[in-house]
């Protein structure tokens, strides 16, 4: 089971109402390489994993939402109280024709987020070799949201995340060397 | 209710996110160090420092999950604005 | 002095339409070389670690972002 907290995991300010950006930062929401993708795909990975790396799979699952809840945030912000003018300038007119001022799940581009962005091979480095690459795509994509941005507010929170893609892809690493069993590890703790 | 919150709720609010961050970091190394002693003696440490911080936001702001209302109000706080996306 | 950014030199062709960038830059973040994070690492203070989105400064990779008006 999982509790919801009320509360971001790290601030997301954001400087003015911008849809253009928030048009680009969906493809975190919904793409392939965003953070809806990284959870499902941890945590279904994770039944099938060795269970030592249960933990780890489900944790850092865990934290994609909190990742989830916060681009979210920012398309929020970004195009709160937008006018259908607004959001055609935007590039949003096809959105707003399906979907009005909600949130999809869906990438930069409009597609549909699918079940094919994610893997689950049942093989344990198989899977933590993807779950590596996925971050490490992940990274990539927030470096060129950055690039993207010109709202010094939002690239605080973007550069949050693409420091915790950073992390996450140690710890994967990590992963992968405990079940190569060949630490070379000085037991020092 | 459209009032805005106070500014002090901001200042809770990152002290508490700010351990919480610790702790998903030391939870993460966790899994992968078990053994660490020394890191889960700091983990537990901030557990702590947490439950101290969680109670004293939720006796000002509101409950932060549905059972930490806390306080003895007679209404059911938990889904009163702000929601987190629009702090 | 190691330096997370790493750049390269690209061939200009004659005949490129756009004005060549000569020099194009990568990211290699800490998590290529630090292999198995050893214990008792020093960490940044609670409060820079959420800034930073890490609470070891063997794992923070700054990243400004590039001109918005450069090519990558």
């Amino acid at each position: 089971m999982w509790v919801y907290e009320k509360k971001l995991q790290y601030p997301v300010r954001v400087s003015r109402c911008n849809p253009r950006l928030a048009k680009y930062l969906i493809e975190q929401y919904g793409g392939a390489d965003g953070e809806l993708a990284a959870a499902l795909r941890y945590l279904n990975q994770r039944y099938t994993i060795p269970d030592r790396i249960v933990g780890l799979l489900t944790d850092i699952g865990t934290e994609e939402l909190a990742h989830l809840e916060m681009i979210a945030t920012m398309v929020y912000k970004l195009t709160k109280d937008a006018t259908p003018d607004q959001l055609r300038e935007a590039g949003l007119g096809e959105h707003f024709a399906d979907h009005g001022p909600a949130l999809f799940y869906h990438n930069a581009a409009g597609v549909p987020f699918t079940a094919t962005f994610i893997q689950a091979k049942g093989d344990p480095i198989t899977d933590l070799y993807e779950d590596i690459a996925a971050e490490e795509k992940a990274r990539a994509t927030y470096q060129w949201l950055i690039d993207l941005s010109d709202d010094p507010d939002l690239n605080d929170s973007l550069r949050f995340l693409r420091e915790r893609e950073v992390v996450h892809s140690q710890r994967f690493r990590e992963a992968v060397e405990i079940l190569k069993e060949e630490q070379q590890r000085k037991k020092i703790f | 209710m459209n009032t805005s919150v106070p500014r002090d709720y901001y200042q809770l609010l990152e002290e508490l996110q700010t351990i919480d961050f610790v702790l998903v970091e030391l939870n993460l190394y966790l899994d992968t160090h078990p053994e660490d002693v020394h890191a889960l003696q700091q983990y537990r440490a901030w557990s702590e420092r947490r439950r101290e911080v969680k109670a004293r936001f939720e006796s000002r702001f509101g409950p932060l999950q549905p059972d930490g209302a806390g306080g003895p109000g007679l209404t059911w706080d938990w889904n009163r604005s702000p929601w987190p996306w629009q702090v | 002095m190691f330096t997370q950014q790493k750049v390269y030199h690209p061939y200009v062709g004659p005949f490129d339409p756009c004005p060549p960038v000569r020099i194009k830059t990568y990211q290699t973040p800490p998590q290529l070389y630090l292999g198995f994070q050893p214990p008792g690492l020093p960490q940044f203070p609670p409060r820079e670690a959420l800034r930073r989105g890490t609470l070891w400064p063997a794992l923070f990779s700054p990243y400004e972002g590039r001109r918005r008006d450069s090519a990558p």
